[in-house]
């Protein structure tokens, strides 16, 4: 390993094999980019084509068509208010759990990222009944609530990995000098965790952004996120393959970008600190 | 989470069919039994470890490959680390789309003018391997991510320890086998678990592209589920399915536990 990348060869072997391979990985993602900017013949062009005049005309079709800008909204608000939600409630849980903890503690850690295995699915109907009966069908508000539920169990794993990784000490500390539970919380602990607030917030808003199957099922045309209008264009009348595109991209850019900047934070949290 | 729970088993215990409502009788366990001889119920089994065992093992080993390939500094390091994480952050829908009308359509796909370019017969993959499509497509999005894990973990490696092996003759495979996958196993416990609380329910995946067919060879417990509550209109017979589906996701975290719970204290 180390010495290989001394030798010049080694290196060239190296770097080519990477390049290749992260090529063909990125290569979906990199179709789906020209795509958006062909036209529909271009795009169904067979041999598929690589050189082409680009044109906007699909960016700006998509949004007739559509409200684009109404879905991200909704894409924001909802991933957006879901993460803060889910942080207000996971942080203290998290706390309780790493600085009082018992010996079911674990247990209960594992019950609830089980949990997050079972299909959402099976919770649909009663959530939808109760969505219903409360008037909250294709509303922001239940589709807020529902992503922060379905994201706590792994937001509460990570901040209560990362809250047990901070010495107990400096807790006990403050409270020796007088600080109140909520000034020990605020003051001390979320300002020495905030590497894992950030990693965990930032998870959960790309789950939520992403998240298909609650949207699909509880929002329509009012507070549909952009995982809705991507699924309309998947029937069969809506084939239009540069269009598609256009209308991908444009869901998934945000995200992506974000991911991009964010990616550091985001494997630190993902792997609750256990990877170093 | 507990008031739908209840109403879950409440539903499942009862006649509920969405199409026929005032009607519902207590009819105990018979949704159960219902759903699980459902001809459709061992397809959707086997379906679901399929897609977990492939999509792990693929995504571990190829993840362990490419973090080591990645590992030493060479040009343009960063550039490919952007590039690599990306699929990661796809919407699972527009990757199904993706997948399936870009990538994978017997015509137009990207895949089928390769196939043309070695003089064979471009294949109709949502027809012919619904179930290995879908694994292509997931295995895409969560391989980035193992990959980066991995990398990250390589980063702390004793560079000194490897040295020293390698002074004292050890060959690649035996760095390998000694030092490498050890000093990894934290984290592909990690990945591996993770993995499993996200695999477990694919479900967009299914949706938008093979709608779990053709016939039922793409179909898994999540989406069998979807269909006895939504196709069919029978809350009851889903509610039960969604109860067992909740049995299989404790029996696999007993088994997390023993594969991480050591790892993860």
């Amino acid at each position: 390993m180390a010495h290989a990348a001394r030798l010049p060869l080694a290196l060239a072997v190296r770097t080519a094999a990477a390049w290749t391979i992260t090529l063909l990985i990125f290569f979906p993602l990199g179709w789906l980019v020209l795509t958006a900017f062909k036209t529909e013949l271009q795009a169904i062009a067979v041999p598929p084509l690589l050189v082409f005049e680009p044109t906007l005309a699909n960016f700006s079709e998509v949004q007739q068509r559509s409200d684009y800008l109404l879905y991200a909204q909704n894409s924001l608000v909802t991933s957006i208010a879901s993460t803060l939600l889910g942080l207000a409630i996971a942080a203290p849980a998290a706390y309780s759990m790493a600085f009082f903890r018992s010996r079911r503690t674990r247990d209960l850690l594992m019950w609830m990222l089980s949990t997050k295995m079972m299909p959402a699915v099976g919770a649909l109907v009663p959530i939808y009944v109760i969505a219903q009966t409360a008037g909250l069908l294709d509303t922001r508000l239940a589709l807020i609530v529902v992503f922060t539920l379905s994201n706590l169990p792994i937001m509460v794993w990570m901040l209560y990995s990362q809250f047990k990784d901070i010495p107990p000490e400096i807790l006990e500390a403050a409270r020796m000098d007088g600080a109140t539970l909520w000034q020990e919380f605020t003051r001390v602990l979320l300002p020495l965790a905030m590497g894992g607030l950030a990693a965990t917030g930032l998870l959960c808003l790309v789950l939520s952004w992403n998240e298909a199957f609650w949207s699909l099922n509880l929002s329509s045309a009012k507070a549909g996120t952009l995982a809705t209008l991507i699924a309309s264009y998947s029937s069969p009348e809506g084939l239009f393959w540069a269009k598609l595109s256009a209308a991908s991209l444009m869901a998934i850019a945000p995200i992506v970008v974000f991911g991009w900047f964010s990616q550091k934070q985001l494997v630190q949290g993902l792997t609750f600190g256990a990877v170093k | 989470m507990i008031v739908p729970l209840v109403m879950t088993i409440y539903f499942s215990l009862i006649r509920y069919n969405l199409m026929q409502p005032g009607e519902h009788g207590f009819i105990g366990l018979a949704n159960y039994e219902f759903f699980v001889t459902d001809p459709s119920f061992g397809t959707a089994v086997v379906n679901t470890a399929l897609l977990l065992g492939s999509v792990i093992a693929i995504t571990v080993v190829g993840g362990v490959a490419l973090a080591l390939l990645i590992d030493e500094p060479f040009p343009g390091r960063g550039l490919v680390r952007v590039l690599l994480i990306s699929p990661f952050f796809v919407m699972p829908t527009v990757n199904a789309l993706l997948w399936k009308h870009m990538m994978m359509n017997p015509i137009y796909g990207v895949l089928a003018e390769v196939w043309r370019f070695f003089g064979a017969e471009p294949v109709d993959f949502m027809t012919d391997w619904p179930l290995g499509s879908v694994i292509v497509m997931v295995a895409w999005q969560w391989l980035p991510f193992a990959t980066l894990i991995f990398m990250t973990a390589l980063q702390s490696m004793n560079r000194e320890q490897l040295e020293a092996a390698r002074m004292d003759g050890a060959n690649y495979p035996q760095q390998l086998r000694y030092l490498v996958l050890p000093h990894l196993a934290r984290s592909i416990a990690v990945v591996i678990m993770i993995e499993m609380i996200f695999l477990m329910s694919v479900f967009a995946e299914i949706f938008t592209t093979t709608g779990g067919g053709p016939g039922d060879a793409s179909t898994n417990v999540a989406f069998l589920i979807f269909k006895q509550a939504l196709l069919n209109f029978d809350a009851g017979v889903a509610s039960a399915g969604a109860l067992f589906a909740v049995l299989l996701a404790n029996i696999a975290a007993v088994f997390l536990i023993r594969l991480v719970g050591k790892n993860l204290d």
